[in-house]
C-alpha cells in the first residue's frame, strides 16, 4: 500500500517540483553566460585578461629577438612584419648564461629554496600538533604571539641578524639565506598547520590514546599522514615565496646571488640591452610558473589559509 | 652542482637532525616521572619552532628597538635624535607621504579590481572562469622582481626620433602623443601610481580568489528573494552581496595593506626610490646599505612597526573571534 502511494504521490509532486526548478533556472539564466546579457561580461573580462597577459607576452617575445630588433622596433611588430618574425633567435639565452651567469644563479636559487622549504615542515608540524592536541598552560598566549608575529615585517630582524651572522662568520653564505627564510617562515608554517590539524577529529586521538599509543606514535602514524594536504600547501607557498624573494637575498647572499638578485643586476645595466634583460626575466619566471600551473590547487589553498605572511 | 649537492645534504641533514632532536626530546620527556612527562612534553615539541621564532623574530625586534636609539654605527645612544632627524628631513617627509599614498590607493584599488573580476568571472562557464582566473592569478606566482622586469619594459622610453619599444609609449605615440618617461614624472605622483599598477597587477589575483570563493558562498535564496522583490542587479550587488562578503573584504584589505607597508621589491627594482617615488621599506634598505646608518634604518623599522600595531591588534582579535566560533 505504502509502495503504491509513493508511486502515485510522485507523479503528482514531480510537475510541481519541475516547474519550481524550471522557473528558478529561467530566473537564474538571466545572469547566466549562455543567455542574453553576458556578451559585455565576456568582452570586459577578455579585455582584463588581455591587460594581464600582454605585458608578459611582450617580455617573452622580446627575449627571442636580436639586439637590433629589440631596440629598434616594438615587439608587437613581430606579428605584423614577417621579416621580424623570422629573425627570432635563442642567442639571448646563451648570452645571459655566459655573461650574467644565470646558470650559477639558478643553482643558487635551488640551493636556497630547497632547504628553506623542506626543513621547516617537520618543525612546524610538531608545534602544530602540540597546539592542537595537547593541553598546557600558556598555550593560548603562545598561539596569539604567533598570530601577532605573522604581521611583523621581516625588515625588523635584518640589522640584528647581520650582526649575529657577522660574529658567526656566515654572512654571504647560502645557509645564512635559507636559515633566515626558515626563521621568518616559521610563524606562518605553525599557524596554517595548526589551523588544519585542529579541524581533524579529536576522537581519533582519543582512541589512539586508549589503544596505548604515545603522543610521539600518534603524531608519526596518524596526524602527520592525515596532514599531507596542508603540508603540501605550505611547501608550495614557501617555495614560491623563497624563490621570488629579493630582500633577504640582497642582504645575506653576498657572492651566492640567486636569480632574483642577478635579474636586478641585469635591470640595473640596461646598456646590455632589452633582449638580455627580458631573457633573464623569462628564465627567472619559468620555475615558479611550472610549479604554479602544476600545483595551483595547493597554492591557492595555502594562500587562503595564511595570506598574511610577510 | 656542488651547491645543489650541498643543499640536498643540508636538507637530509636538517630533516634527519630534526627527527633525531624530536626523538631525543621525546625520550627525555619519557624519562620524567608520570605526571611531569605530560606537563613537559608539549613544551619540548614546541621548543625548536619557538627557538627559531625567538632567534629570528623576537630577539631581533627587541634589538632593533635598542638600535633605533643608537648612532649610525650602533656604538652610542643618541636618544630620540634618529626619529627627530628623520621626521624633520624633507626627504623622509616625502617618503612618508608616498607611503601614505600607497596605503590609501593600493589596497582599495586591488579590492575594486579583484571584486570586479570575481563578479564577472562568476558568470562565465566553468571552463572560461578557470582560464580567466589562472591568467589573472599568474603574476602572483612569478613574484615582484620578475614583475618588475615585465613592467620596466612596458614603461620603457625611446627618444622621440626612434620607434617606441615600450608597450605604453607604443600606445601613447600611436594615439598621437609624444613619448613619455613614465617613471620620472612625479607631477601628481604619476610615477608612484605607475608603480602601484604593478602591485595591483600582482595582487588582483589574490583578491579575486578569496572574493570569488566568498561570492559563491552567498546563499542563492537571498539573491532570489531580492530579485522577486524587484531589486535591480546593482542593488543586489551592493545591498545583498557586499554585506555578506564583508569579512572576506576586510581580510583582503588587511592582507594587501600589510603587503603594501612592506613593499620593497617593486620600488627598488623600478626606481630605487628615485624621482620622488621613495617609500618606507626602500628607504630602510638604502639607509642600511647605501648610507650604512644602522640607527636611521632601525628607527624607520620601528616607525613601520608602530604603524602596524592597529593591524596587529585587529589580526589577533579576528583570530580570537574565529577560535571562539569554532
Amino acid at each position: 500500500m505504502s509502495g503504491t502511494q509513493a508511486v502515485t504521490a510522485t507523479p503528482v509532486q514531480l510537475p510541481k517540483q519541475s516547474t519550481a526548478i524550471g522557473s528558478r533556472l529561467s530566473r537564474k539564466r538571466k545572469h547566466d553566460p549562455t543567455a542574453k546579457s553576458p556578451l559585455w561580461v565576456r568582452i570586459v573580462l577578455a579585455l582584463i585578461c588581455a591587460a594581464w597577459v600582454i605585458p608578459t607576452v611582450g617580455l617573452a617575445v622580446t627575449s627571442f629577438r636580436t639586439q637590433d630588433d629589440a631596440t629598434g622596433s616594438g615587439w608587437w611588430t613581430v606579428f605584423t612584419t614577417p621579416a621580424n618574425f623570422t629573425r627570432l633567435t635563442f642567442e639571448n639565452y646563451s648570452e645571459v648564461f655566459s655573461r650574467a651567469d644565470m646558470g650559477g644563479a639558478f643553482i643558487n636559487s635551488l640551493a636556497i629554496t630547497i632547504p628553506a622549504t623542506v626543513i621547516p615542515i617537520l618543525i612546524a608540524a610538531f608545534a602544530g600538533y602540540a597546539f592542537s592536541f595537547m593541553q598546557f598552560p600558556g598555550r593560548d598566549l603562545l598561539l596569539i604571539l604567533i598570530v601577532g608575529l605573522l604581521v611583523v615585517p621581516s625588515q625588523v630582524a635584518l640589522v640584528p641578524l647581520l650582526k649575529i651572522y657577522g660574529t658567526l662568520g656566515i654572512n654571504g653564505t647560502l645557509p645564512a639565506v635559507w636559515l633566515t627564510h626558515i626563521g621568518f617562515g616559521m610563524p606562518l608554517a605553525v599557524y596554517i598547520i595548526r589551523n588544519y590539524m585542529s579541524t581533524l577529529p579529536k576522537e581519533i586521538i582519543e582512541s589512539a590514546k586508549i589503544d596505548g599509543a604515545s603522543h610521539f606514535q600518534t603524531f608519526w602514524r596518524l596526524i602527520l599522514p592525515m596532514s599531507t594536504p596542508v603540508l603540501a600547501s605550505f611547501a608550495i607557498f614557501q617555495f614560491l615565496w623563497v624563490w621570488n624573494d629579493l630582500l633577504n637575498a640582497l642582504v645575506f647572499a653576498g657572492q651566492n646571488a640567486p636569480l632574483t638578485v642577478s635579474l636586478v643586476r641585469l635591470l640595473g645595466q640596461q646598456g646590455q640591452g632589452w633582449q638580455l634583460l627580458t631573457a633573464g626575466g623569462l628564465f627567472t619566471m619559468i620555475v615558479p610558473i611550472i610549479v604554479f600551473l602544476s600545483l595551483q590547487r595547493y597554492f591557492v589553498r595555502g594562500l587562503t589559509a595564511g595570506s598574511v605572511k610577510g | 652542482m656542488i651547491k645543489v649537492l650541498n643543499a640536498l645534504i643540508a636538507v637530509l641533514g636538517g630533516v634527519a637532525g630534526a627527527i633525531v632532536v624530536y626523538y631525543l626530546l621525546n625520550k627525555l620527556a619519557e624519562l620524567l616521572p608520570g605526571r611531569w612527562e605530560d606537563r613537559i612534553k608539549p613544551y619540548l615539541y614546541l621548543l625548536p619552532a619557538l627557538a627559531a621564532i625567538g632567534l629570528y623574530l623576537i630577539y631581533p625586534t627587541i634589538q632593533t628597538f635598542v638600535y633605533s636609539f643608537a648612532n649610525a654605527q650602533g656604538t652610542a645612544f643618541v636618544g630620540f635624535s634618529n626619529f627627530t632627524d628623520l621626521l624633520a628631513s624633507k626627504n623622509f617627509q616625502n617618503t612618508l607621504f608616498n607611503t601614505l599614498l600607497w596605503i590609501l590607493v593600493a589596497p582599495a584599488g586591488t579590492i575594486v579590481i579583484g571584486l570586479l573580476i570575481a563578479t564577472l568571472a562568476d558568470r562565465l562557464r566553468p571552463g572560461g572562469e578557470k582560464l580567466a582566473k589562472t591568467l589573472i592569478f599568474l603574476p602572483l606566482a612569478i613574484g615582484a622582481v620578475s614583475a618588475g622586469a615585465v613592467w620596466k619594459f612596458v614603461y620603457a622610453t625611446n627618444p622621440p626620433t626612434q620607434n617606441q619599444i615600450g608597450l605604453l609609449n607604443g600606445i601613447w605615440t600611436g594615439l598621437g602623443g609624444d613619448p613619455v618617461n613614465w617613471l620620472q614624472i612625479s607631477t601628481f605622483r604619476l610615477n608612484s601610481f605607475m608603480l602601484m599598477v604593478i602591485l595591483l597587477w600582482i595582487q588582483a589575483g589574490f583578491a579575486m580568489v578569496l572574493l570569488s570563493a566568498a561570492i559563491k558562498g552567498v546563499p542563492t535564496e537571498t539573491l532570489e528573494a531580492a530579485r522577486l522583490d524587484g531589486a535591480g542587479e546593482g542593488a543586489i550587488f551592493f545591498r545583498i552581496v557586499i554585506p555578506q562578503i564583508r569579512t572576506t573584504l576586510i581580510t583582503v584589505f588587511i592582507t594587501v595593506l600589510i603587503g603594501v607597508l612592506k613593499t620593497f621589491d617593486i620600488v627598488y627594482v623600478m626606481t630605487n626610490g628615485n624621482f620622488n617615488t621613495n617609500i618606507i621599506a626602500v628607504d630602510f634598505f638604502n639607509q642600511l646599505f647605501t648610507n650604512n646608518n644602522f640607527g636611521y634604518a632601525a628607527a624607520i623599522v620601528v616607525m613601520l612597526l608602530i604603524v602596524m600595531i592597529p593591524v596587529l591588534v585587529f589580526q589577533v582579535r579576528q583570530f580570537r573571534a574565529e577560535e571562539a566560533a569554532r
